[in-house]
């Protein structure tokens, strides 16, 4: 079997670049854009994509619909890809999507023990406590403990199912529907989706909270 | 076997700090510049996603377990364009050839970045046989978890859930298959399924035996059990 030819020690490039975190991109992005192979205004448009447009309030409108619409619940556990899709959330990071949902007997928590995977046009750029070493060890092994940690108490009757992306198929957590909400809007439901609930850390918020 | 990056199930890492609702999305300006000039610099077209996570995972344990989050992303993203014959190790000394690179023409342009981020890189492929296994089936994961076409190299079945027996949950169709892909090896798209294994089956002390984790896994990581 051919052995993977990329280990390194010493050597690796990057050390020959500033080892200061903040020096270091900035010096590779001054070369690059020397050399034009970077585009400085295309980096300033990536990051307000994710910055200001791309985010949870995504991922919120469709959980708000799901628990609005059965029609389009049932559609969205079917196959989310194109249901999302409609809504005008899809591309980079979201091109397989899958909706799971929480009841009273199962409770679903999303981690990428691997990497970090996770539903960009749903969901926006993962926090830093998804791409922690902490929950990415822990989440699989120990849910309930981690759970805690988010303030998150499930009864024993609950079953935890912890879902590590491993592949491209991105998970989107529709959480439970908070009592009072009946007769809302949709945009009134949104508003009470945080992004924990949709990684399966949290729970949607109250209406009288 | 494992590399550093495969951590699931792994003790001491401590507690959790869930931050606020109202975090920055990027706590420092320059974790937006990496993330960003990473996205760019893949858009030259010189490697794929499966190439880019592996440059990640093979970075020296001792830096990986150093660097924060985008620290990483830029390392690795020097070491592929070196790799890759992009830039000269001459380059990053800032001893290199200023003038306009070859590739320049490929550069993600602005007014772009929105097509080709709707575009993103789905992995779902046509295949002509049916897959192997069926949902409800149980099936084994391999073990050890490693990559079987290249030692040491890319592989998405974590250590944890190596030799393993679950049920397969759902079927998503053929998928390019990172083992091969990271290493040049073509796509060699092959059927991926959900697979639930009970918390039992893959820990010595599990929280509650109702518990299970789903792992996405290709066929080829899996035989019938």
């Amino acid at each position: 079997m051919p052995h993977d030819h990329h280990d390194h020690d010493h050597d690796d490039p990057h050390a020959l670049l500033p080892p200061d975190p903040a020096l270091r991109v900035r010096a590779l992005e001054t070369l690059l854009a020397r050399k034009g192979l970077i585009e400085p205004a295309a980096l300033d448009e990536i990051i307000d994509t994710y910055q200001n447009r791309i985010g949870p309030r995504n991922g919120a409108q469709v959980v708000a619909r799901a628990w609005a619409d059965p029609e389009f619940r049932a559609a969205l556990l079917q196959d989310a890809t194109p249901v999302v899709a409609d809504l005008g959330f899809f591309g980079r990071q979201g091109e397989h999507v899958i909706a799971v949902e929480n009841t009273a007997t199962q409770h679903n928590m999303v981690v990428c023990t691997l990497c970090s995977c996770y539903p960009w046009p749903l969901l926006g750029i993962p926090p830093a406590w998804y791409k922690s070493d902490a929950y990415r060890s822990r989440a699989v092994r120990e849910p309930r403990k981690v759970l805690a940690e988010f303030g998150v108490t499930l009864p024993d009757e609950t079953a935890v199912r912890v879902w590590d992306s491993t592949a491209e198929v991105r998970y989107l957590v529709i959480p439970r529907r908070p009592e009072g909400t009946e007769g809302m809007g949709v945009d009134d439901l949104a508003r009470l989706v945080t992004r924990d609930s949709m990684v399966g850390t949290g729970v949607a918020r109250s209406p009288s909270a | 076997m494992t590399r550093v990056h495969d951590m699931g199930g792994r003790f001491g890492d401590g507690t959790i700090n869930p931050g606020a609702p109202d975090d920055p999305v990027f706590e420092q300006d320059w974790h937006a510049r990496a993330l960003a000039m990473t996205l760019a610099a893949g858009a030259l077209g010189q490697w794929n996603l499966d190439m880019s996570r592996h440059a990640r995972e093979r970075l020296a344990p001792k830096d990986y377990a150093g660097f924060s989050y985008f620290e990483k992303w830029t390392a690795a993203l020097a070491d592929l364009l070196v790799e890759t014959g992009v830039l000269s190790t001459d380059d990053l000394r800032g001893q290199g050839d200023a003038g306009r690179h070859l590739l320049a023409d490929r550069a993600l342009k602005a007014e772009n970045v929105a097509a080709a981020f709707a575009k993103g890189g789905p992995t779902d492929r046509p295949f002509d046989a049916e897959p192997a296994f069926a949902p409800g089936q149980r099936v084994r994961t391999l073990r050890p978890a490693a990559n079987r076409l290249v030692d040491g190299g890319h592989t998405r079945l974590p250590a944890y859930a190596a030799g393993a027996v679950g049920a397969v949950l759902r079927c998503h169709g053929a998928h390019v298959l990172p083992d091969a892909h990271a290493h040049g090896l073509g796509e060699a798209p092959e059927p991926l399924y959900t697979v639930v294994f009970p918390a039992g089956e893959l820990w010595a002390a599990p929280e509650n035996p109702r518990d299970e984790v789903t792992l996405d896994l290709w066929q080829s990581y899996l035989e019938p059990a």
